[in-house]
């Protein structure tokens, strides 16, 4: 295991460095001087443009730059924010925990759903419960979530009127954030009502953030499913005469279970991009609409700094998909 | 004295090329939905090639009498615009159907530029292995760190928002599945006996690697471009959204619904028709896709 985790390193080492080459080259391939462009039409003056070059060091060697720059990151400056002027990394640790409690609660939903879903088609082969699951997840999985958003608005919000249109919480409800997760935070909070008000909002963009991963996990449990339901060995537990629900539940299930679960942490990567428009949708203030709102503000670095700091949280989840595949799974360990 | 009489069994299927298709066209057609998803992709691609002719007005064109029509089953419809038209008056109709155009040929553009670079890349990566193979991995690597429509959103900030430069950042991130999948093909292929005969005849290094051992690599390849075609559709649609993709006026299904956002609650045509025609025209492709898969993938191929 030791050196499988080591072999593993070995890999992730050299893509992280890739990525803060990445990030770092980003702010230089902008077309033009980046602090004119940072300055946006308004312009500056001779001195001011001067005095920032010499501030964020463009006027250095570019190695010297890269040096700083990865220096500053292993001391956790991720940059500062050119509108807020604020660090990028604590912008990004206040939005953070709302899209975390977004994701959570679209995977929950997904896995809820797309498991059993996956399972019972694997079983009922063949059957209408099949096929209309099958059907549903690609369509699922062909869905332009953004336009899925809408819709589910234009329905629960303008015509049943039953959820709100955006945000995390009603204006009629204030706390002072404690976790940074609302449906905890509103329970803390003691108010009536906060901890529904808190539901109602989160549950358009889950459903809108989970369909794309719902429709994955199924496909893929049914799949695997379908590949242990023909090992020799479910036949010789069907043989011995244990209960379908036995063989199913306990021979089946447990092994055909490992890559799904892979299937689950590989989805991080998605559901950030699906957070990018979920979130711009729903107006929900977390990572993936502050990214948007950057990238139209100009604010370069705040760019540059969620950048990075995405990549590595989806490195990191990876990497941790991988070694407990290869924790449960000694195949893998050992081969290659 | 009796000769050993043991001949190995030959396969007798018949390989030419028309067998072969006959064959592919056998395990496609099998496929209820797969052949629904081809159906459905022919009529969009011809749709797409007679815009001009079918659409019943130019897809820029402003009736200024005529400001978010409801289709034309809906009180104060009319034939005039059968589906109705949006906040500047412009027929929705006409501009879905040249949204057709550009949807398709967004998919090409990207399939085929992910495609021709991730394919050479594979077979640079495969066939040399070494330094070559570990420098170009760990660049895909480095690719496949971020998620996709991030690092899209970003290479269009750094290049400009366009429909063209979206085409160009979808292709950077998808290129990186081709190239793994071609590696993995081609070192498969590369211990075959054909490979090591052709380089005893002492065949050319380019020629073995394009004419010798990719044509092997083809079926998995396809699978993907099929797929990737449907997820360019979709990128491309989302960057639209977001206003980095194709800009108004052009009739793009994604950037039609941006422009849409705003009346949600008033006129829902306008924000349901777009999203139904890129929705369907996925949906088929990736129908497609699945049939592909099912009729190329050996595994699962009876013989």
């Amino acid at each position: 295991m030791f050196t499988f985790v080591l072999k593993k390193l070995g890999v992730v080492i050299p893509t992280f460095l890739g990525v803060t080459l990445v990030a770092f080259t980003f702010i230089r391939m902008l077309p033009g001087d980046p602090v004119l462009l940072m300055a946006g039409e308004r312009g500056m003056s001779e001195e001011r443009h001067a005095e920032l070059m010499a501030e964020y060091g463009f006027d250095r060697p570019i190695l010297v730059q890269y040096g700083s720059y990865l220096n500053d990151l292993f001391h956790g400056d991720f940059g500062t924010s050119i509108i807020t002027r604020k660090p990028v990394f604590e912008e990004f640790m206040t939005l953070f925990p709302a899209t975390v409690e977004l994701s959570v609660c679209a995977i929950l939903l997904a896995v809820l759903f797309g498991l059993p879903a996956g399972m019972i088609a694997a079983v009922k082969r063949g059957s209408i419960f099949d096929h209309t699951v099958m059907t549903g997840a690609l369509t699922g999985y062909s869905m332009p979530i953004f336009w899925w958003g809408l819709l589910l608005i234009i329905f629960f919000s303008g015509i049943l009127g039953w959820t709100p249109v955006s945000g995390r919480m009603s204006l009629m409800y204030f706390f002072e954030p404690v976790t940074g997760f609302m449906l905890i935070d509103s329970l803390l909070s003691g108010q009536e009502g906060a901890f529904r008000s808190a539901l109602s909002h989160l549950i358009l963009p889950s459903i809108v953030l989970g369909t794309i991963p719902l429709a994955v996990i199924a496909r893929q449990t049914r799949s695997a499913m379908l590949e242990v339901l023909s090992e020799d060995y479910v036949r010789t537990a069907r043989a011995k005469g244990l209960s379908p629900a036995r063989v199913i539940g306990l021979h089946t299930l447990r092994n055909a279970l490992i890559p799904v679960i892979t299937v689950i942490g590989l989805q991080v990567g998605v559901l950030f991009a699906g957070a990018i428009l979920t979130e711009t949708i729903f107006s929900w203030p977390g990572i993936g609409k502050w990214m948007v709102d950057s990238i139209s503000r100009r604010d370069y670095s705040s760019v540059q700094g969620g950048l990075l700091l995405i990549a590595m949280i989806v490195m990191i989840v990876n990497l941790m998909v991988d070694l407990f595949y290869g924790l449960i799974n000694p195949r893998i360990r050992h081969t290659e | 004295m009796s000769e050993l009489t043991y001949v190995e069994e030959l396969d007798t299927r018949p390989t030419g090329r028309w067998a072969l298709l006959k064959e592919f066209w056998a395990y496609f057609s099998e496929n209820r939905g797969a052949v629904i998803g081809l159906v459905f992709f022919v009529i969009i691609v011809i749709i797409a090639i007679f815009a001009d002719a079918i659409a019943p007005h130019l897809p820029n064109q402003q009736y200024r009498e005529a400001f978010l029509k409801p289709p034309f089953w809906q009180d104060g419809g009319s034939l005039t615009f059968p589906l109705g038209t949006d906040a500047v008056g412009r027929d929705m109709l006409s501009r879905l159907i040249h949204g057709a155009r550009y949807s398709l040929f967004i998919g090409c553009v990207v399939v085929s530029g992910a495609l021709g670079i991730g394919v050479i890349l594979g077979l640079f990566a495969g066939f040399f292995r070494g330094k070559t193979d570990t420098m170009i991995m760990r660049l895909m690597d480095v690719i496949l760190s971020f998620p996709s429509l991030l690092l899209a959103l970003v290479l269009v900030a750094i290049l400009g928002p366009s429909l063209i430069n979206a085409m160009i950042a979808i292709a950077i991130i998808q290129q990186p599945h081709y190239v793994r999948l071609t590696r993995a093909a081609v070192m498969g292929e590369m211990s075959k006996d054909y490979v090591t005969a052709a380089r005893v005849v002492g065949v050319r290094r380019v020629r073995l690697m394009f004419v010798t051992i990719l044509p092997n690599c083809m079926a998995p390849l396809i699978v993907q471009a099929a797929l990737s075609f449907s997820t360019a559709i979709l990128d491309a649609a989302a960057l639209g959204f977001l206003g980095m993709g194709a800009q108004p006026p052009t009739p793009e299904w994604g950037t039609m619904l941006a422009d849409a956002r705003e009346f949600i609650l008033r006129a829902w045509w306008v924000v349901t028709l777009p999203g139904l025609a890129i929705l369907l025209t996925v949906l088929a492709i990736n129908l497609m896709g699945d049939g592909l898969r099912d009729a190329l993938d050996p595994k699962l191929k009876r013989s």
